[in-house]
């Protein structure tokens, strides 16, 4: 049966499902997914089209956690290994490696039960000096009591990332601990006595903040603190840029005019430049200047979450491997409560909490790989394997808003993490142009000059095989190093059996010569040096094909595919029930 | 003319110069009669060699005594050089603008370099005609060669010899010559040899507005077809356009006369058929849809030689007028009508292709670069001139070197070589879509950014591809060798 191609999708992935006008040749129907994928279907009959759709719209929109995926989900492991997989991604060695806890910051309980604040970790760093009375009294003046803790610290510059949300300053008000808790920051940073307050909002925004009792810091009230706007847009406007972005790729015969001018004016790339630009002047801030920077945006999960994550990623080569940048995610998005569950719309609720935020991060590591294209372990491949799973609910760790919310959940207990089953398939994911021999602290300073800035095409046109190149350079070098170290190893095999050969005709000519003196004209060694040249693997024939021209082909479908392998919750339709036309 | 009229100031000291990603050099800016030259004269090196042809437009500025010349070349480069002393600026940029803009074109430098090179084979005759035409007689006798052009009297931009079907002869196609723009009669472009269908190109048919026929054409056209078979003529100009060229005298191919073939104003899709193709005069974009098809079908024009020849057919000897079209380029001002990135845009399209297909062809986005280059500023003789008839008339062969004598050494051929290319026979269809179409940032953002971390990368890759040949030949020789022991061992113990 293995020559009936089958497409498989994921109730989960499905974004949107649409019924279109029937046609002579049966009934249309279109399928968005949240990976970018989109399938035609046409049913012969109207009437099991209707059902097909009123099925895919129920399936598609849970409105419990667990009816979720990750909660069937069996990759047959035992409870040990499932808890193993859990902490594979250890915080606490997180901090340490970044060398906290130290002389200026120290861990603090404050948060232990999440009296404080619910939507952040158990476990935060602050400055030693900052009490907890002081917390209590920032955290009460912070949107949602998101008061500034560590998020990342700079070893070698005694400078941190620190992130919260909005001060509840409204037009004048003041808060001495939060003002307290901010010299504090400044003042575990023995290298610079001023620190960066950035607000990743556009300014406008941020007055309008004003009027609903929130806001910005007023530099009058606070000592040596230098406040900037970076001007990131919110998540509505990144919605609906996303949607004009996706509309002008669906478009039919879209002209290379149309193209450009509604690449443009989604206004998407200049989305990303703007993160990008945000992340650049938090790692000079710590680079150039040595001074620490607090960044908050609103509530301080989503365009904070970009912006520490992004700067931290400049900043520290250990983001920028596979494991780090596994890190990475677990510390500024999952720990820190980016709302995954509402960002991505994983139950059925309000379609105004969905938002790409956490795709355009993805989008801006992807083009720090672009520019850089030696200084991660990682391919885009991995990127988009991440991508894949933070909607595939195939996993526990993007599922829920926040720790809490995981917590009682159980998720550890009922559900898998992603990364061990990553890490195991890492071959897919390794550059193999990668240096590794660069130093810990080697700060990636990436040009954001516009035209550095390119559509993603492998992202949100990841299902169009007829649009990418037929050649993968990345997949021919992936494949060479791994059948060099093959080689190397055959090599190793080879002159150990020679030497093991050539001693032991040593012992048998001694031995043998006494007896019978050897022919050196023997015909049969003559005939045996004529062989073949053997060929190795091979890698040319098999690599270098032309790949496929059937637009259902799909360079990472194989990827995908490996997880959701004959599992009871993938809907499967065949040729022989539904024509697929995409 | 003597180049010294020109140059009123030869020599200047301490100029400054100012280039993306270096830091700013002071040093003696020299005038040639072809180049402009800049030199620290620390370690003997120049930091500046700039040909005067590359000079596309100067700009100059003056803050108190010191000028500041701006200099924009055709490789879309852009260098400042501040030059002390109001008058010595002045001096250097009339002297440059007159240099840059030299009318005569025996006065181009390829007339004076001195190659200090060892040449191994002469260009002028690494592409002959002959040689090309036994590529296909082998497979088909439908065609013959002509040289009833030999003295370009019958097309002067066509080259002495042009391929032609057999069953025409020359009295016919000098007929067909008076029915053809520029006297281009159809001639044969491409054979493609797995369905016998043909690509040829030509210039629009002179119809004119009253719809005057040529039985000679029609009789050419109609005999490159069998029985049965389809052929398209394509126009590359649309069909409002070709239709306003009636007025002028030009116009295209009533339907009604050539039975078997169909004419279109657009693309077709994927059909063994054969194609006439031509636009108004059949310089331009006809050579570059017939050259790029060539690319798509043909696996030789992938390689090299075979994307030389390719160059050498279908541009240099096909009229393609280089020296029109790239006497300016993007930042001149004064550009005459005759100029356009007609040759540009055809190396864009196979950059294009050849990132879709990285492994398929044998040379790599520096050969398209180098091209490019050459095609403006050269110091060799093969861009110019706007045809054959011109480059015979200028005596290129013997007064000038071919860039294809200096190319096709090793030294040069591994800077353009691919260490990708695994030779691939089948026909590469390329995406269109324009999410698939990319900026060629190795031209376009050349002189924008640094491309250091990209070459590094593309280093590595190399390197990676180098070690796993030496690894290949190390496994095969030890393999040898165990099984040379293995045999000995086996001759020892068996009796």
């Amino acid at each position: 049966m293995e020559h009936i191609r089958t497409t498989k999708i994921l109730h989960h992935h499905i974004g949107s499902v649409e019924k279109l006008a029937l046609t002579t040749s049966g009934c249309p129907l279109v399928i968005q997914c949240k990976n970018f994928r989109i399938v035609h279907f046409i049913v012969p009959r109207e009437r099991d089209c209707h059902d097909i759709y009123n099925s895919l719209l129920q399936l598609s929109k849970q409105a419990k956690y667990e009816d979720l995926y990750a909660f069937s989900y069996n990759p047959k492991q035992n409870d040990s290994e499932r808890l193993r997989g859990w902490q594979l991604i250890d915080l606490a060695e997180e901090y340490k490696r970044m060398g906290v806890p130290n002389s200026n910051w120290q861990l603090s309980d404050a948060n232990r039960e999440y009296k404080i604040c619910e939507t952040y970790p158990r476990e935060l760093y602050v400055p030693r000096i900052a009490s907890k009375p002081i917390i209590v009294g920032s955290s009460k003046f912070r949107s949602k009591g998101r008061f500034p803790v560590l998020s990342y610290y700079h070893q070698n510059k005694e400078a941190a990332i620190c992130r919260c949300s909005q001060p509840l300053s409204g037009f004048s008000a003041r808060c001495l601990e939060d003002e307290h808790l901010l010299q504090a920051i400044s003042k575990a940073n023995p290298a610079n006595r001023y620190m960066y307050v950035v607000d990743t909002r556009p300014k406008l925004n941020a007055i309008a903040n004003r009027a609903a009792g929130k806001g910005y810091e007023n530099e009058d009230n606070y000592s040596n603190i230098r406040f900037q706007f970076v001007g990131i847009e919110n998540i509505h406007v990144m919605r609906s840029s996303l949607q004009k972005l996706l509309e002008v790729n669906g478009t039919k015969g879209l002209s290379v005019n149309d193209f450009y001018s509604g690449l443009e004016s989604s206004g998407w790339l200049r989305h990303i430049k703007a993160v990008m630009d945000a992340a650049i002047f938090l790692a000079k801030a710590i680079m150039v200047e040595n001074a620490s920077v607090l960044v908050h945006c609103s509530d301080g999960w989503d365009r904070t979450s970009q912006v520490c994550s992004l700067g931290s990623l400049l900043l520290d080569s250990y983001y920028r491997t596979v494991k780090g940048f596994m890190v990475l995610i677990e510390k500024d998005w999952i720990s820190f409560g980016h709302k995954f569950s509402e960002r991505c719309g994983h139950l059925d609720g309000d379609p105004k909490e969905v938002s790409p935020v956490f795709t355009q991060f993805l989008e801006c590591v992807w083009h720090l790989t672009e520019q850089f294209p030696q200084d991660f372990e990682f391919n885009e491949a991995f990127l988009l394997q991440i991508h894949e799973h933070i909607h595939s609910c195939q996993f526990g760790n993007f599922l829920g808003n926040c720790q809490k919310e995981r917590e009682e959940l159980k998720l550890k207990e009922k559900t898998y993490s992603l990364w061990p089953f990553l890490l195991d398939d890492q071959k897919k994911y390794l550059n193999p142009l990668y240096s590794s021999s660069s130093q810990k602290f080697a700060v990636l300073e990436p040009n954001t000059a516009s035209f550095n800035f390119k559509f993603w095409r492998n992202m949100y046109h990841q299902f169009d095989r007829t649009l990418h190149p037929r050649e993968s350079v990345c997949n021919i070098i992936m494949n060479m190093n791994e059948q060099n170290k093959q080689l190397e190893k055959e090599i190793e095999d080879l002159e150990s059996k020679i030497n093991k050969c050539k001693n032991e005709q040593i012992d048998g000519v001694l031995t043998k010569e006494l007896l019978h003196p050897v022919h050196p004209e023997s015909p049969i060694i003559k005939t045996s040096l004529c062989f073949k040249e053997q060929t190795l693997l091979p890698v040319n024939d098999t690599l270098r094909t032309i790949e496929g021209s059937n637009p259902a082909d799909n360079r990472y479908s194989e990827y995908a595919e490996e997880f959701s392998k004959s599992e009871p919750a993938v809907v499967s339709l065949e040729y022989g029930v539904a024509r697929m036309t995409c | 003319m003597e180049f010294a009229e020109l140059i009123k100031t030869p020599r200047v000291d301490n100029v400054v110069l100012h280039r993306p990603f270096y830091p700013a050099v002071e040093g003696t800016l020299c005038l040639t009669g072809h180049h402009l030259i800049l030199s620290s004269r620390q370690d003997n090196t120049e930091e500046l060699w700039l040909l005067h042809s590359n000079i596309d437009a100067i700009d100059k500025r003056f803050v108190g005594p010191l000028g500041t010349i701006i200099i924009k070349c055709k490789d879309f480069r852009i260098i400042q050089l501040d030059i002390p002393g109001m008058e010595e600026c002045l001096n250097i940029a009339s002297s440059i603008e007159a240099l840059s803009t030299l009318d005569s074109i025996t006065l181009m430098y390829p007339f004076f370099y001195r190659p200090m090179f060892e040449v191994i084979e002469d260009g002028w005759h690494s592409f002959l005609p002959e040689q090309e035409f036994e590529l296909y007689s082998s497979a088909t006798s439908d065609w013959r060669l002509s040289y009833v052009n030999k003295e370009f009297a019958v097309c002067p931009s066509y080259p002495p010899i042009v391929i032609v079907p057999k069953s025409i002869d020359d009295e016919a196609l000098r007929k067909v010559a008076t029915f053809r723009h520029g006297g281009r009669f159809p001639v044969l472009s491409y054979y493609h040899k797995k369905n016998g269908m043909v690509i040829m190109r030509s210039g629009q048919p002179l119809t004119g507005t009253n719809g005057r026929r040529c039985k000679e054409d029609e009789k050419l056209i109609n005999a490159t077809l069998r029985a049965g078979k389809r052929g398209y003529i394509i126009d590359t100009r649309s069909l409002n356009v070709a239709q306003q060229a009636r007025a002028k005298g030009g116009g295209f191919e009533q339907e009604a006369h050539y039975p078997q073939w169909r004419r279109i104003h657009k693309s077709i899709e994927r059909e063994g058929a054969s194609i006439l193709i031509h636009g108004t005069e059949g310089t331009d974009s006809t050579l570059q849809v017939t050259s790029l098809a060539q690319i798509i079908l043909e696996p030789r024009s992938r390689t090299i030689r075979g994307f030389e020849a390719l160059i050498e057919r279908e541009w240099l000897q096909a009229g393609h007028p280089f020296q029109q079209r790239c006497a300016q380029s993007a930042y001149c001002s004064s550009k005459q009508k005759w100029e356009s990135p007609v040759f540009l845009l055809f190396l864009d399209c196979v950059w294009q292709i050849l990132r879709q297909f990285p492994c398929s062809f044998e040379f790599n986005e520096n050969f398209l670069i180098m091209l490019f280059e050459h095609a403006y500023a050269s110091q060799f003789g093969t861009f110019l001139g706007n045809n054959e008839s011109e480059r015979c008339k200028l005596k290129l062969q013997q007064k000038t070197m071919s860039l294809w004598s200096w190319v096709n050494r090793p030294s040069e051929l591994s800077k353009v070589t691919n260490p990708l290319f695994e030779a691939n026979s089948l026909v590469i269809w390329p995406s269109v879509a324009p999410q698939s179409l990319q900026l060629w940032e190795g031209i376009f953002l050349r002189w924008n950014r640094s491309s250091k971390y990209l070459d590094e990368a593309y280093e590595e890759m190399v390197n990676i591809i180098e070690y796993n040949k030496e690894l290949q030949a190390k496994v095969n020789l030890l393999r040898r060798q165990l099984a040379e022991l293995e045999t000995k061992d086996g001759v020892q113990e068996s009796p």
